[in-house]
């Protein structure tokens, strides 16, 4: 079991609720991933809008309701410590919950956090009894700051957003992961294929987030549940205790009565 | 008077947050979030909030989200 801010849950995989081809593709890939925790966002609507209740947000909310997970809203777009701040407490009251996943961007090209604002955000957030899940780097000095600020997780990225080049510097995420032994730690960002997801787990990481990797995938409902069974199997290799990998090649089989060997 | 509502230039004669929502036609059980000039607005005060020329107000709903 995997605990977050003291809910424990057995899904170790979270779920992002963007970019699926309909809305009944998005309810049946959360269903066949077995994802306990899906993230939402806040977004401009009008008044007009609330009458086509499938785009709607009305129609949305009704569809993640339905589901019965739990709700992760995020402050996507926010390039400032006040956006953050402003959309969070309108994520708190919108959707009932002091979780929220805290984006503060400095670059639109690569969709970095901005390490600055996202310390002192979560500053802010954690004061005003918030419970944060920072979307961070691998940056260690980030980190301190973050958990000192009251964050009780991380949650380093893998690659840039929906750029499914899986984990761009494992050294880094290894070295996070042995800095922050009893940490919750969350891979988040970047995640292209199950083997991305299964080396984070591998690697010791308690859970892993994604969204692009299985909505834009051909069957996203088959991918979903190809990314729960890599998520389970990369966590049960951890516990499994891995080889450590040799320079050279170690023979399997037994070297003594090898037929035809002489020794001169 | 002129406000912005959700990014672009807007006419209302609401004189509070409360009246713009009921104005524009959002339902009563609307799930939406509210901000004026980059704060949050809870939906307890929206009906003390008075509105002046120029504010900039945010109606938001519940959306997808990675």
């Amino acid at each position: 079991m995997v605990e977050f801010y003291g809910q424990k849950l057995g899904s170790r995989l979270l779920m992002g609720t963007a970019m699926y081809p309909s809305p009944e593709l998005l309810q049946k890939a959360v269903k066949a991933s077995k994802a306990q925790i899906v993230t939402v966002s806040l977004r401009r609507e009008a008044a007009r809008q609330q009458s086509a209740q499938q785009q709607s947000g009305q129609g949305f909310w009704e569809l993640i309701r339905e589901l019965g997970v739990r709700v992760l809203p995020n402050t996507a777009g926010c390039k400032s410590v006040k956006e953050a701040i402003t959309t969070a407490q309108m994520a708190r009251e919108m959707f009932e919950t002091a979780w929220i996943k805290l984006e503060v961007i400095a670059n639109d090209d690569t969709l970095q956090p901005d390490l600055f604002g996202l310390v002192e955000a979560a500053q802010i957030l954690s004061k005003d009894g918030f419970e944060v899940f920072p979307y961070t780097t691998e940056d260690l000095g980030a980190a301190d700051r973050l958990l000192e600020a009251g964050c009780k997780l991380l949650m380093p990225w893998g690659a840039p957003i929906g750029s499914a080049r899986g984990l761009n510097n494992p050294y880094a995420l290894e070295t996070m992961r042995n800095y922050f032994p009893d940490i919750p730690l969350v891979v988040d960002a970047g995640i292209g294929a199950p083997s991305h997801a299964a080396k984070a787990m591998e690697m010791g990481y308690d859970a892993v987030l994604l969204n692009t990797a299985i909505a834009k995938a051909g069957d996203p409902v088959i991918m979903a549940k190809a990314f729960a069974q890599a998520i389970d199997a990369g966590r049960a290799a951890f516990k499994a205790g891995l080889m450590e990998p040799r320079n050279m090649a170690s023979p399997s089989t037994p070297v003594a009565g090898t037929p035809f060997f002489k020794l001169d | 008077m002129n406000i912005r509502l959700n990014g672009a230039p807007a006419q209302t004669g609401a004189t509070t947050l409360e009246e713009l929502i009921a104005m524009l036609g959002y339902h009563e059980d609307a799930k939406i979030a509210t901000a004026v000039n980059g704060d949050f607005v809870p939906t307890a005060k929206r009906a003390e909030q008075k509105l002046i020329a120029n504010d900039d107000v945010e109606i938001l709903a519940p959306r997808q989200g990675g």
